[in-house]
């Protein structure tokens, strides 16, 4: 029997959002106050969603301090407490939420091989949130 | 492909009343939301809409701009209204949140000019929701 598990984990970072390709207007036209020179934070709220067969004899789908050291390792000592701009994810992209859900997604798909990674959901603010499932469309 | 979710509140009020039912056919379906007098809720709405990230900005779409729109298409018409008395949808259609899910999927539909909408979520309550996709 094929089952879905969601654990949700808190990370706190800082960005700014700002396009090299664009003039300083453009990046005030497009990013607003996310352009702010210094940058500015959030507190993240990162749902990480796996599947798989629920394992007759352990009544799991995986075992979730295996997910919790992946994500541990690889993703909250990566983005915690840290200026995304600086990560070396962002060199190239602007750390928006929708690139920090892919990046995201990318990271734990190579690194957590336990059970199927179906999806990442990224908070931005409460107000706000990001769904990347990779090259799979989300399912109702 | 990234899903992008806008949370925002309303409240309106509205009662359920079906004028081709008897007076106590109406009691007896729609219980005390029949009580023409109205009542009303806080309603929380999510709209999804989803669409490939622009490798220069970032975005599936500007978020400031999408806030634009909803306020415009949805908030202006439905908060802090008689969705009976006061929205063109809910003349002849009765406000259920089944209901309100559609026209605000309706609404929105063919305003977003980037992403596509995916879904409209309709909390009425903490702990009742509708979901519509569109037309299967």
């Amino acid at each position: 029997m094929k089952a879905h598990l969601t654990r949700r984990y808190i990370f706190s970072a800082s960005h700014r959002l700002h396009c090299y390709k664009l003039s300083e207007e453009q990046n005030r036209a497009v990013y607003g106050k996310c352009n702010n020179p210094h940058g500015h934070g959030h507190n993240y709220a990162l749902e990480v969603t796996v599947s798989g067969q629920v394992d007759a004899k352990t009544g799991m789908i995986c075992n979730l301090v295996e997910l919790d050291e992946t994500v541990q390792r690889e993703l909250l000592e990566r983005f915690d407490h840290v200026n995304l701009n600086l990560c070396p994810e962002f060199k190239a992209v602007v750390p928006t939420t929708e690139n920090l859900s892919e990046a995201i997604f990318h990271i734990l798909k190579q690194n957590f091989r336990a059970a199927h990674l179906e999806k990442v959901r990224l908070e931005e603010t409460a107000m706000n949130s990001f769904e990347y499932a990779g090259d799979a469309e989300l399912t109702p | 492909m990234v899903y992008l979710t806008r949370k925002c509140e309303f409240s309106a009020s509205h009662y359920y009343h079906n004028p081709e039912f008897t007076e106590e056919e109406n009691r007896r379906v729609f219980g005390k939301c029949a009580n023409l007098n109205g009542h009303g809720h806080n309603y929380t709405l999510e709209v999804t809409v989803k669409g490939d990230v622009d490798p220069q900005t970032g975005f599936v779409v500007d978020l400031k701009e999408l806030k634009e729109i909803l306020n415009r298409e949805v908030l202006e018409a439905l908060d802090h209204r008689h969705l009976n008395k006061e929205v063109p949808e809910f003349v002849r259609q009765i406000p259920t949140t089944e209901n309100l899910a559609i026209a605000i999927w309706n609404r929105l539909q063919g305003k977003l000019n980037v992403a596509k909408l995916h879904r409209v979520r309709v909390y009425e309550m903490p702990d009742l929701f509708v979901d519509f996709y569109g037309e299967a």
